[in-house]
């Protein structure tokens, strides 16, 4: 509910003009920045977890990874509707000719097939294969931080930010990593 | 704190104007921040009098103004005009001001005054993004820009001092600054305190950041894409919230052609972008 209402009042305000004078750039920026910050923080829970021992916490990654789809999810869709207004030429165009947007759709079907898996039954169908699959979250973050710094025209300090923040939840994975390299 | 000003107003334009309030809070302005609501934020207390204007380098006359000479040197008339921004959004704008040719032939130029170099002032007591790089979003500052002598004389190309028939709010770079209508809108420079008529083609801002996007001409132009983006067509901002359908086709030099194309004749627009 905590990542759903912020979602709410967003759309609130800016069907109602109340969003400043662009809405369009403000509905794009906030979903995607939200949905880069509740991925990070799905990425955190597991060392957190780990190191102080509350197991319970693992429970909540599926539904904070979900939110973090939702809003990636978000994120497209404005920029379908809002930006290029169903311009279903250009939307593809776009997704193709832009490096920046299209490493963004690569991440987003990343979560994608993340999010469909999450469902327990298909989960337990998949055994082995799924830890396989959602390991793919550490790639979409990579994708999603060159997403994020490739987009901006001059100012590169917040997406650095968020790349150092990626590398660095990353690096406490850099056993299991290493691991797949040397198979 | 916006004056009242006095002009020969435009006549009707058939294109719907954007309302003031957005014209005054949606601003790439990134000495006062990189968000497009931060210069309105940040640059209220942004002092504009005094003043000083100084035109200078290759002419037989060169002057300063102060900040009345502004809005009393030259007769001011309104131009309603299109901006294109670089990012593929557009306003329409009642600008206030004076032809920039006016100010030019004042100075007399020189056979060697081939381009026209504008700069921003530089204080960064006033503007917190000049000496930071988190605010100001790594731009090399002062703010530059230029124009070939034909484009600085060309009679669209505008100084203005106010809009919406008043001054200007310092958000959209007060007390004076320039309007390109068939350039990008990152040429039309603000808040500048120094024009020089110079031999050689200078630097500009955007140019020096990333050459490979952001060329010296910067004219409108749909058929050249940003790296990033396509300039094919704009969001035109005017009223509506998110829902607003105003995707519209991208003109060749922003709808103005018949007024500028000839300058460009025989060049390649897609080299000199």
């Amino acid at each position: 509910m905590m990542a759903f209402l912020p979602l709410l009042a967003l759309y609130l305000l800016a069907f109602t003009e109340q969003l400043g004078a662009d809405p369009v750039e403000d509905v794009i920026h906030f979903t995607g920045i939200g949905a880069f910050n509740l991925l990070l923080i799905s990425l955190l829970i597991t060392p957190i977890a780990k190191k102080y021992r509350q197991g319970y916490l693992l429970q909540t990654r599926r539904l904070v990874g979900l939110y973090s789809f939702t809003y990636a999810l978000f994120h497209l869709l404005n920029f379908l509707a809002f930006e290029v207004q169903f311009d279903l030429a250009l939307f593809f165009d776009e997704i193709i000719d832009r490096p920046y947007i299209t490493v963004g759709m690569a991440a987003l079907i990343i979560l994608l097939s993340l999010a469909v898996t999450s469902i327990t039954a298909i989960r337990r169908k998949m055994g082995k294969k799924w830890q396989k699959l959602h390991n793919g979250v550490y790639l979409a973050v990579l994708l999603i931080s060159l997403h994020f710094f490739w987009s901006v025209k001059s100012d590169i300090v917040e997406p650095l930010i968020y790349v150092a923040m990626a590398v660095f939840l990353l690096s406490l994975r850099k056993d299991k990593i290493k691991r797949w390299f040397k198979r | 704190q916006r004056q009242a000003l006095k002009y020969v107003q435009a006549s009707e334009s058939s294109q719907i104007l954007t309302p003031e309030a957005k014209v005054t809070s949606h601003n790439n302005f990134y000495e006062f921040g990189t968000n497009k609501g931060d210069p309105l934020e940040n640059a209220q207390e942004f002092n504009v009098n005094p003043w000083q204007l100084s035109i200078s380098g290759e002419v037989d006359k060169p002057f300063t103004l102060g900040y009345d000479d502004l809005f009393k040197r030259f007769p001011l008339e309104e131009r309603i005009y299109r901006l294109r921004c670089v990012e593929a959004w557009s306003m329409v704008i009642p600008w206030v001001g004076f032809g920039l040719a006016e100010l030019i032939k004042k100075a007399a130029p020189n056979s060697r005054a081939k381009y026209v170099a504008f700069e921003t002032l530089y204080d960064p007591k006033q503007m917190p993004g000049q000496d930071s790089r988190r605010i100001g979003g790594g731009v090399e500052y002062p703010y530059v820009e230029g124009l070939r002598i034909d484009e600085a004389m060309n009679p669209l190309t505008f100084m203005s001092v106010g809009l919406y028939g008043k001054t200007l709010p310092a958000q959209n770079g007060a007390p004076i600054r320039l309007v390109v209508p068939w350039k990008y809108g990152f040429k039309s420079i603000k808040s500048i305190v120094g024009i020089k008529l110079v031999e050689h083609k200078p630097p500009t801002t955007w140019n020096r950041l990333a050459d490979n996007e952001y060329g010296f001409y910067a004219n409108v132009n749909p058929e050249v894409d940003h790296p990033r983006w396509s300039q094919a067509s704009e969001r035109r901002i005017t009223t509506g919230g998110l829902f607003a359908r105003n995707r519209i086709a991208t003109l060749p030099f922003n709808g103005y052609g018949e007024e500028v194309s000839a300058m460009y004749k025989g060049m390649d627009l897609r080299k000199n972008y």
